[in-house]
């Protein structure tokens, strides 16, 4: 790895963990465990290194490595973007609620 | 397709996954957010089934298949009470992918690797393996297949020591001699066995600092795996993830008032010495009917839940009670602790299951003004984040971690399993005020019955 691409990952790198920080300090504790899982999903984006791997196919070692590594990190993104949803679906405000309640009554 | 349209779906993702964390500052935008990290997910994943290097599609396709359906499966049927070991599961898998996609790289290019690569490598499989197994160890403690209780032995810091330096010389001698596989698998080998030493001397209820952290190893694996592939949107989601843990581990330490090597390496349950002062004071034991009866005619209840409340799955059973209450023009609130329950948040997310508004659950720093105001707290299987003597007595194990303070509001009751301590087994001096009524047995069944009282109350 050549010394230009090196400097330019760690800028990279520094200015994501300042991101990083900004954005998610506002995250409200309401909303840590989305906040743990939507973060689990997208860090799930390992994925794109574990096909490379299965699918340049270079021998049955690490083809087979590479594919358990794309059964876990898809599991990790579909898993966590949905399961985030669900959460996320379950938080409402006080009129969203009555709507609910009264839906349910009406059944 | 061309080498920089595949970069350039990289880039919308990696500004994609920024806006959907972004969305997570209100629970009214949390949604559409991660609809957009989602779709920029998805263009990431496309725009690399175009890369020159993939030669074949069987195995990409199936491991996407079998994988999506794991995932799919586990965040359907999983019950929201078992988050915590979802979340700690999903760590073991983010981290063992990451450590195998090292592996992989090692063994086809490890002998020409460059110092810095193999140095970013060292890190993702060290990162990798130590968060798979501790967080497989997490996972056992939070289902019960293990005891919760820490585990501890004779010279259990040595030989954790031992293991640290004899996995950081092998990381070294590697940096010095990358052909040299044997350091690598060595490497290997002992950051797996060293996942597992960190994570049973550490108690259940010390699991929310503990997932926080494993979420911050999970994440920095797969940006060290960015630095070893070069790829930018990796190191910028892995990054986001690591800070995103790293700043809960934080939070969670300060609502212990604890360090993060406290935690750690204290093994906080082993105090077998209660250095608070010797209850000598009878716990008063209060019915039912009197408990409605309060609760009821109450202007103000404040219910504080914790772990106790996930375990009985009682939270559906609160709701009722409150809508009850509220039916008597009783105005209901929830305050939650930050590490109430095994993982951030996990408090709130139960309850907004059982459909109580958000608007309704109160952080600590709220609700705490707001107790003396207040006729009745009631406590659902809590009792350390509600101890008094965090505040009262320097001396106490818990000194210095705030509290929910129950013991200014005007009465308590208390719903607990049995009469014994709590997790940590520290004595708790609020259930021993003369205006504590404790009520016990099965939380979800007390509330059921409360309901029922609190119906026929007119």
């Amino acid at each position: 790895m050549n010394p230009e691409l090196l400097i330019a990952s760690l800028y990279v790198f520094a200015l994501a963990a300042f991101l990083g920080y900004q954005v998610i300090s506002r995250v409200p504790p309401l909303l840590h465990t989305p906040l743990m899982s939507a973060t689990n999903a997208i860090s799930g984006i390992s994925v794109v290194g574990a096909l490379v791997i299965a699918g340049a196919h270079e021998n049955h070692y690490t083809a087979w490595l590479g594919f358990i590594a794309v059964v876990l990190a898809s599991a990790n993104v579909v898993g966590g973007f949905m399961i985030t949803d669900r959460m996320l679906k379950m938080f409402r405000k006080k009129d969203e609620l009555k709507d609910v309640k009264k839906e349910n009554a009406k059944k | 397709m061309s080498l920089y349209a595949v970069e350039i779906t990289y880039l919308i993702a990696a500004i994609l996954f920024v806006f959907g964390l972004k969305g997570l500052s209100h629970p009214d935008s949390a949604r559409r957010g991660m609809i957009l990290a989602a779709a920029g997910m998805a263009a990431a994943i496309v725009g690399t089934l175009f890369e020159r290097a993939i030669v074949s599609y069987e195995w990409i396709v199936a491991g996407l298949v079998v994988g999506s359906l794991i995932g799919a499966a586990m965040s359907i049927w999983m019950p929201m009470t078992a988050m915590p070991q979802r979340t700690a599961l999903s760590h073991a898998f983010g981290a063992l992918a990451a450590a195998l996609v090292g592996v992989a790289e090692y063994s086809l290019h490890g002998a020409s690797m460059g110092r810095f690569r193999i140095g970013a490598l060292g890190f993702e499989v060290m990162l990798g393996s130590l968060t798979f197994t501790g967080s497989m160890m997490a996972f056992s403690k939070l289902q019960g297949l293990m005891r919760g209780t820490p585990i501890t032995y004779k010279g259990q810091n040595v030989v954790t020591s031992i293991l640290l330096v004899v996995t950081v010389s092998s990381f070294i001698y590697l940096l010095i001699n990358p052909s040299f596989a044997a350091a690598f698998y060595v490497m290997v080998c002992i950051a797996f066995l060293f996942g597992v030493l960190l994570v049973i001397p550490i108690g259940a209820s010390d699991m929310p600092v503990v997932m926080s952290l494993l979420n911050s190893y999970a994440g920095l694996a797969s940006a060290a795996t960015g630095f070893v592939l070069a790829n930018n949107v990796l190191i910028i989601a892995g990054t986001l993830d690591g800070f995103s843990g790293f700043i809960l581990s934080i939070l969670m330490c300060r609502a212990m008032n604890r360090s993060i090597t406290n935690v750690l390496f204290g093994a906080f349950g082993a105090y077998v010495a209660d250095t608070g002062v010797a209850e000598t004071g009878t716990m008063r034991e209060v019915g039912l009917e009197d408990v409605a009866i309060q609760l009821a005619y109450a202007r103000q209840v404040v219910f504080v839940p914790g772990y106790g409340m996930a375990t009985a799955q009682a939270q559906f059973a609160v709701r009722d009670l409150g809508d009850a209450l509220e039916h008597h023009g009783v105005t209901v609130k929830y305050a939650i602790h930050p590490v109430a329950g095994r993982m951030p948040g996990h408090m709130n997310v139960l309850l907004a299951e059982a459909n109580v508004p958000y608007s309704s659950l109160y952080e600590m720093e709220q609700i705490n003004p707001e107790l003396p105001r207040t006729d009745v707290a009631v406590v659902i299987g809590a009792n350390d984040v509600v101890n008094p003597e965090a505040r009262d007595n320097p001396k106490s194990p818990i000194a210095g971690m705030p509290i929910i303070e129950c013991d200014r509001s005007k009465s308590v009751v208390v719903l607990k399993r049995g009469k014994g301590k709590g997790f940590s087994g520290l004595e708790n001096p609020l259930f021993f005020k003369p205006n504590t009524g404790m009520l016990y047995g099965d939380a979800k069944t007390s509330l059921s019955q409360l309901v029922q009282e609190v119906q026929k109350v007119r």
